[in-house]
C-alpha cells in the first residue's frame, strides 16, 4: 500500500459514500421491493404469457444483434488495426457514435430509415422484408446501440499481437485462414467474448432506441424494458419489481461471466500461453 | 520472401507479409466494412438532418420556438450543469484512490464503479422510484417533510447521476494507473500537500482524459431517456428533458419538430466525438515527444 501519497481516506470515503447513495441504495431498494413480492407471486408474474413473451423476444433479438456485432465488430477492429487507408481516423471516430448519440435519437433515426417510404424501408419492402414494427427492427436498434463493445475490446488486443508467431506459421506453409483460426483468433478470444457479453447485456436492457421502431405490440414486439415501463405506468409495482429484478439478475450473471473471462485471460498471460 | 538473419527488433521492422495483407483480402475487408458502416452508422446520422430539414430551414427554425421545447432545452442544460460537475468530482476521487493506492476490496470497488454501465436505464429508473416514490423506502419520510424528489427535477438529476457515474472514472483510472505514482511521490518529498499535488501534478497529467470523460458524461446526461422517462413524470413544460420532448413530438405526429430537436442532441454527440479525435491526436503527439502515456 502506498503510504507516501496523501488523500486515501478522503477519496475512498467520497467514492464509497457516493456509490452507496447513487448506485447501491436504489438497487437495494429494487431488490427489497422484489423480495417483498414473495416467491409464489413472483412465479405467477414471471410465468404470465406477456412476461414470458417479452423475455423470449428480448433474448432472441439481443442474440441476433450480438451475432451481427460479433461479425461486424471483429471485421471493423481488424480493418482499423491491420490496414492503412484514407479516412481511417474518421472511421475510428464513427465507432463511438452509438455511445455518444442519445438512444432516443438513434431510435428516431432508425424509424425514419426503415419506414415504408424511408431510405431502407422502401427498397426492403420491395423484396418483401419488413423491419419496422417487427422483431428484426428491435434487433436493428439493439445492434446499433451496442456496436462499439466488440470493436473497442478487441482493438487493443489485436494491436498488441506480435507478428512473429503468425509469420512463423506462414513460413511453415499455413494458409491465412488457418493462421487466423489457430493463432490469431485464440489470442483475441477472451477480449472478443468480453465485448460480446457486454454488448449482449446492453441489448437486453435497451429501451430508448427500441420503442421508436418496435411497434410495441404485446406478445409480438414488446421487450422486457418496455414491459417494465408499462407496469410502472399501470402502478403495478410488484410486477415491475419482479421483472426489473430479473433483468438485473441477467446483468449480474453477464458481469460475472465477463469477470471469469478476464481471470481466464490473466491466467493465460501469466503462464505465458 | 527473403529475410536477412539477425534483424534486431527495432522500432521500424521491415515490412512483412502478415495474415490478410494480400490485396484481395484487404480490398474485400475494407470494402465490406466501409459499406456496412455507411449503412448502419452514417445513414442514421444523415437521416436525422434530412428529416429535420424536409420542409426547409424556416420550418426547422420554427421548431425551436415552441415554449415546451424551449423549456426542455433549459431543463436539459440545467441538469447537465449540475450532474456533470458532480460526476467529474466523483470520477477524480474514484480514480485517485483506485489508481494511486492498493487496498483490500479494490477490485470490487472498480466493479462497483463500472456497474451502472451494465444496468438498463429502465432498471435505474424503477430502482429510484422504489427509493423516493410514494411507496418507496424514503417515500413516507419525504412526504412527511414535504420534500418532492420523484416526478420532479431532483429525480431527473439523480437518475442522470446513476447512469453517467462511470464515465469520467473509466477514462481516468487506466491512464492514472499507467502513469504510476513517481511524480506524486516526488511532490510529497518536496513538501506539497494533497490538494496541491492534485491541482498541479495529477490533474494536468490527465487533463485531456478528464475533458473527454466530462464531454461524454455531458452527452449522456443530455441524452438520457429510459431512466428519466420513469422518474420525470413527463409533465410538459415542466419535467420534460430534450429526449422526452423528442418522443412527445413524435407521438404528436410532429415529425419535423421531433427531428429538429434530435439534431441538437446529435450535434452535442458529434462535438463530443470531434473533441475525442482531437484529444487522441494531441496525446499521440505527446507520447511521441515524451515516450509516456499522458492525456
Amino acid at each position: 500500500m502506498n503510504r507516501v501519497i496523501p488523500g486515501l481516506p478522503l477519496s475512498l470515503g467520497i467514492t464509497v459514500l457516493y456509490l452507496s447513495l447513487i448506485v447501491l441504495l436504489p438497487l437495494g431498494a429494487l431488490v427489497w421491493q422484489a423480495l417483498d413480492v414473495g416467491w409464489e407471486r413472483y412465479l405467477a408474474i414471471m410465468s404470465g404469457a406477456r412476461t414470458m413473451a417479452a423475455f423470449r423476444i428480448t433474448l432472441s433479438t439481443a442474440a441476433l444483434a450480438t451475432v451481427f456485432n460479433c461479425i461486424y465488430g471483429l471485421a471493423l477492429a481488424w480493418v482499423l488495426v491491420r490496414y492503412e487507408f484514407p479516412g481511417k481516423r474518421f472511421l475510428d471516430a464513427l465507432v463511438d457514435v452509438p455511445f455518444a448519440l442519445p438512444t432516443a435519437v438513434a431510435g428516431l433515426a432508425l424509424s425514419a430509415l426503415f419506414a415504408k417510404n424511408g431510405w431502407f424501408g422502401g427498397p426492403l419492402a420491395a423484396i418483401g422484408v419488413e423491419v419496422a414494427y417487427t422483431p428484426l427492427g428491435i434487433a436493428m436498434a439493439m445492434a446499433f446501440t451496442s456496436i462499439p463493445f466488440v470493436v473497442r475490446t478487441v482493438q487493443p488486443v489485436l494491436e498488441d499481437l506480435a507478428a512473429d508467431v503468425e509469420e512463423a506459421a506462414a513460413t511453415l506453409g499455413a494458409s491465412d485462414l488457418r493462421v487466423f483460426a489457430r493463432i490469431i483468433f485464440p489470442a483475441i478470444l477472451p477480449a472478443f467474448l468480453t465485448g460480446a457479453s457486454l454488448g449482449f447485456a446492453r441489448s437486453l436492457g435497451e429501451f430508448g432506441a427500441i420503442i421508436f421502431i418496435a411497434g410495441n405490440l404485446p406478445l409480438k414486439t414488446e421487450v422486457v424494458s418496455l414491459l417494465t415501463f408499462i407496469r410502472i405506468e399501470e402502478y403495478d409495482y410488484p410486477a415491475a419489481a419482479a421483472i426489473a429484478a430479473t433483468l438485473l439478475g441477467f446483468a449480474f450473471v453477464l458481469l460475472f461471466l465477463v469477470n471469469m473471462i478476464q481471470l481466464w485471460q490473466q491466467r493465460r498471460i501469466g503462464t505465458g500461453d | 520472401m527473403a529475410r536477412e538473419p539477425l534483424i534486431p527488433e527495432t522500432a521500424h521492422p521491415p515490412r512483412r507479409i502478415r495474415v490478410g495483407d494480400g490485396p484481395l483480402a484487404r480490398f474485400l475487408l475494407i470494402g465490406s466494412v466501409l459499406l456496412v458502416t455507411v449503412l448502419v452508422l452514417v445513414a442514421p446520422l444523415l437521416a436525422i438532418f434530412a428529416e429535420a430539414l424536409r420542409h426547409g430551414m424556416a420550418a426547422y427554425a420554427a421548431s425551436f420556438a415552441a415554449p415546451d421545447t424551449q423549456c426542455a432545452i433549459g431543463l436539459t442544460v440545467f441538469t447537465a450543469l449540475i450532474a456533470v460537475p458532480i460526476n467529474v468530482g466523483f470520477g477524480i476521487a474514484a480514480a485517485w484512490c483506485i489508481a494511486k493506492f492498493t487496498f483490500p476490496g479494490r477490485n470490487l470497488l472498480v466493479a462497483l464503479v463500472e456497474l451502472p454501465f451494465s444496468i438498463s436505464p429502465i432498471i435505474a429508473g424503477v430502482a429510484y422510484l422504489f427509493v423516493y416514490g410514494a411507496q418507496g423506502l424514503l417515500g413516507p419520510w419525504l412526504e412527511a417533510h414535504d420534500i418532492k424528489i420523484m416526478f420532479a427535477v431532483p429525480a431527473i438529476i439523480l437518475a442522470s447521476l446513476f447512469v453517467t457515474a462511470p464515465f469520467v472514472a473509466r477514462e481516468l483510472i487506466p491512464l492514472m494507473i499507467a502513469q504510476g505514482t513517481e511524480e506524486e511521490e516526488a511532490a510529497v518529498t518536496l513538501g506539497a500537500g494533497g490538494w496541491r499535488i492534485l491541482r498541479l501534478v495529477t490533474l494536468p497529467n490527465v487533463r485531456f482524459a478528464l475533458l473527454y470523460g466530462a464531454a461524454l458524461c455531458n452527452a449522456r446526461v443530455m441524452g438520457e431517456f429510459g431512466a428519466v422517462s420513469i422518474v420525470s413524470g413527463n409533465i410538459r413544460g415542466q419535467t420534460n428533458t430534450l429526449p422526452l420532448q423528442i418522443e412527445l413530438l413524435y407521438q404528436d405526429n410532429n415529425a419535423v419538430a421531433a427531428f429538429a430537436v434530435a439534431t441538437l442532441l446529435t450535434l452535442v454527440a458529434l462535438v463530443t466525438l470531434v473533441a475525442k479525435a482531437i484529444i487522441e491526436r494531441l496525446d499521440a503527439a505527446r507520447v511521441k515527444a515524451q515516450g509516456k502515456p499522458g492525456h
